[in-house]
């Protein structure tokens, strides 16, 4: 059988970044530092204190590193990773929104690369004008537009509302209209970044539904998630970055299986000491996460609690009542058992500027024993500030048992059940 | 593998396995300026511009009116400040026509250079998100200005007829007219280029950002826009300065296009040349600033 035609190549792709860069934004910096190089005296301008090592300043960071891989017509290739390992570096190479160190990027074909939905929306422009004009900025063609108008007009479900100014616009809408769009795109070689696979359960199943169209119709896609159930039903292949480095490639159940075991190392406590250095932005940011048995005797185990406790710095989010913290607990596949909010309970926690302390418990004799891990998702508002995937985990030992059989357990709970039992009649011997 | 340019554009068919139609290389030499690429967003740029002119009067009651008032309350305000009360204006010529002449493609060079040097901080959210080719942004902002321009340069005729059939003026613009195309060209090639420039360096220095607004303001009192050329003696220390400044031979070359003025033409030469240096400065820089800016934003 012959092969289908390569569509993406990527050879020895690596991009650098270099710690600590001041970037210098005022020309009497540059002054400074040249001067005080030329007189033998530690730069000014570099930054005091130890927010990066002293000792690696300047010195490089590779974001991606040696990176090659080839995708083929109508593969649809994942790329998985923890936080940092390098995948929005690659899409960002991909998408040509960024130049590679090293190495080279070949393409075949209209590529669109979809990191944002609605990109470059004028709010005063109606819906109308802003399909042409993000239409163009995505790269259709006026005629392309032009013919499809009506059909993503429909789609997008807001024909009452798309000679309004997009200012008008429910951030739904908005969301709804640059999907629609997008959807209308025919590129290809598409590259996708999981935020699409925010918003909405309906939103979702229309953005996946349209992905797995589009690798049906022959175009090939790259999609970038940590969501390992969009990943096993859409991909065929899945590449695997850890630490900027291809750590494998292959077929989609083997990948993923292997980067799914790779979480059962998780910690229990994670320290943030350089604000910096922590999860967040200049918002709010995290200064700590830990997860222990309560009471705390240095074991988890199936009967005790379990405490998750959090430490928030609040920077400059003056309304604390509008800050809340979302978790998320998720099992060894990546599902999510069940998640909470700060505001269930506590609706008037004031949790203006300063540092913050806050822990629930999950009631022991309630989960499987297994691995778990902690999504965490912070948002002031109502808008996401940041988000961290598996910060902090444990393990729920599987309990001493007494009878005769010891293999795992099915299901994700395991609590008390009240088994009843009553004769309903007498037998006849 | 054979190598193709970098961010070649989008070819014949791709079936044949030798040809690539984009390959992103680490770097792009700066004089690789892609025009073809360009080519295929014109759709883009015309959006860009649309949405320029359209969304800047959106909520304002007079609309699109302001592009007329704009240089006409200028041109009143010069007119009796510079002209009535410092006599600075040519005698004989209407003041307002006189400033009128100076004052809008003043403000259309100011203008080019101002939304050019800001492109690349206003157009971050969307550089750092999508890929088009980053020239696109100054070159519709270059676009719709001259748009305006070209509705005041309108305006500008119907008021100069006006003074000649009301007989006040007898307004009559010699074979010079015929210069106006080669004087827009020049005019915004002279901001692109500049433009470009301060762009590229404002990505560094952010300072620039600030000080490109006065800079542009104290050009201005070195260009001839509220006096002509004419009046500033020869042995005059600031002569040189204005002589030295590449916008001047245009500036007076609007006037003498406009209102017959005497100009000598021979001095647009120092004019294009000038253009063709920052241009190709501007492009280079701005190439290589638009290179690594995703990755300092």
């Amino acid at each position: 059988m012959e092969q289908e035609p390569l569509m993406v190549q990527v050879q020895g792709v690596g991009k650098r970044y270099r710690l600590g860069t001041t970037n210098r934004q005022q020309l009497t910096d540059d002054v400074k530092a040249w001067t005080a190089k030329l007189l033998g005296r530690p730069d000014p301008t570099l930054p005091v204190g130890a927010a990066v090592d002293p000792q690696r300043i300047g010195e490089d960071f590779w974001a991606l590193r040696d990176v090659s891989f080839e995708v083929r017509r109508g593969e649809v290739v994942g790329i998985v990773g923890h936080n940092g390992a390098g995948k929005s570096t690659m899409l960002k190479l991909l998408s040509r929104i960024t130049l590679p160190t090293e190495g080279t990027i070949k393409m075949r074909g209209k590529v669109s690369s979809l990191l944002e939905v609605g990109t470059g929306f004028h709010p005063e422009l109606t819906g109308r004008d802003n399909i042409y004009l993000n239409g163009a900025i995505l790269g259709m063609r006026k005629a392309e537009v032009n013919a499809k108008l009506d059909e993503i007009i429909a789609f997008s479900g807001i024909q009452h509302h798309i000679d309004t100014p997009v200012k008008r616009y429910s951030s739904g809408m908005r969301v709804r209209l640059g999907f629609a769009i997008a959807a209308h795109l025919e590129p290809e070689i598409l590259i996708v970044d999981e935020v699409l696979s925010v918003g909405d359960a309906d939103f979702q199943r229309k953005s996946m539904g349209k992905m797995k169209d589009s690798a049906a119709s022959g175009r090939t896609v790259l999609f970038v998630s940590h969501n390992m159930t969009a990943m096993r039903s859409l991909c065929s292949r899945v590449i695997w970055l850890d630490n900027g480095r291809v750590r494998m490639q292959g077929p989609t159940e083997d990948v993923v299986g292997a980067y799914l075991s790779n979480f059962t190392s998780d910690q229990s406590e994670m320290v943030w000491t350089e604000l910096d250095t922590a999860p967040g932005n200049d918002v709010v940011r995290l200064r700590s996460a830990r997860v222990r048995p309560d009471p705390d005797n240095g074991t988890f185990s199936w009967d005790t609690d379990v405490l998750f406790e959090v430490c928030i710095e609040n920077l400059k989010a003056d309304d604390g009542r509008h800050l809340n913290i979302n978790v998320q607990v998720l099992n060894n596949d990546q599902l999510v058992l069940f998640a909470t909010n700060l505001r269930e309970n506590t609706p008037d926690a004031d949790l203006g500027p300063g540092i913050h302390k806050v822990r629930f418990a999950i009631p022991g004799k309630l989960l499987n024993p297994g691995d778990f891990r902690f999504n965490l998702m912070v948002h002031y508002q109502g808008k996401l500030q940041f988000q961290t995937h598996s910060i902090i985990g444990f393990t729920l030992p599987e309990p001493v048992r007494k009878g005769a059989w010891h293999g795992k357990r099915a299901g994700l709970f395991r609590f008390p059940v009240a088994w009843q039992h009553e004769r309903t009649s007498a037998g006849d011997q | 593998m054979k190598k193709e340019g970098a961010m070649t554009p989008e070819g014949g068919a791709h079936a044949a396995e030798g040809h690539w139609d984009v390959v992103i290389e680490p770097s792009t030499p700066w004089w690789r300026l892609n025009l073809g690429e360009i080519w295929r967003y014109r759709d883009l740029l015309a959006e860009m511009v649309k949405r320029d002119l359209t969304a800047i009067y959106k909520q304002t009651i007079l609309g699109p009116i302001w592009v007329l008032l704009q240089p006409l309350i200028t041109s009143l305000m010069f007119a009796v400040i510079f002209g009535l009360m410092a006599r600075m204006a040519l005698p004989g010529i209407p003041p307002v026509l006189f400033y009128m002449s100076a004052v809008m493609p003043w403000s259309f060079f100011a203008g080019v250079i101002n939304k050019t040097a800001a492109t690349l901080i206003t157009n971050a959210p969307l550089m750092t998100k999508v890929y088009f080719p980053r020239l696109i942004p100054p070159l519709s902002s270059m676009a719709s200005s001259a748009f305006t321009f070209l509705v005041q340069l309108a305006f500008f005729f119907v008021f100069a007829a006006v003074y000649r059939i009301s007989g006040s003026y007898a307004w009559a613009p010699g074979i010079a007219l015929l210069t106006l195309p080669l004087l827009i060209i020049l005019e915004m090639l002279l901001a692109l280029g500049t433009g470009l420039i301060v762009a590229a360096l404002t990505t560094k220095y952010k300072d620039l950002n600030f000080l490109i607004g006065f800079a542009v303001q104290l050009l201005m009192y070195m260009s001839p826009v509220i006096f002509p050329l004419a009046k500033v003696a020869p042995d005059s220390p600031v002569r040189p300065l204005l002589e030295a400044n590449p916008i001047t031979p245009v500036i007076e070359g609007f006037r003498g296009a406009l209102l017959g003025t005497a100009m000598d033409w021979s001095t647009l030469w120092y004019s294009a040349i000038c253009a063709s240096v920052l241009l190709l400065a501007g492009l280079a820089l701005f190439q290589r600033a638009e290179r690594s800016y995703a990755d300092v934003v």
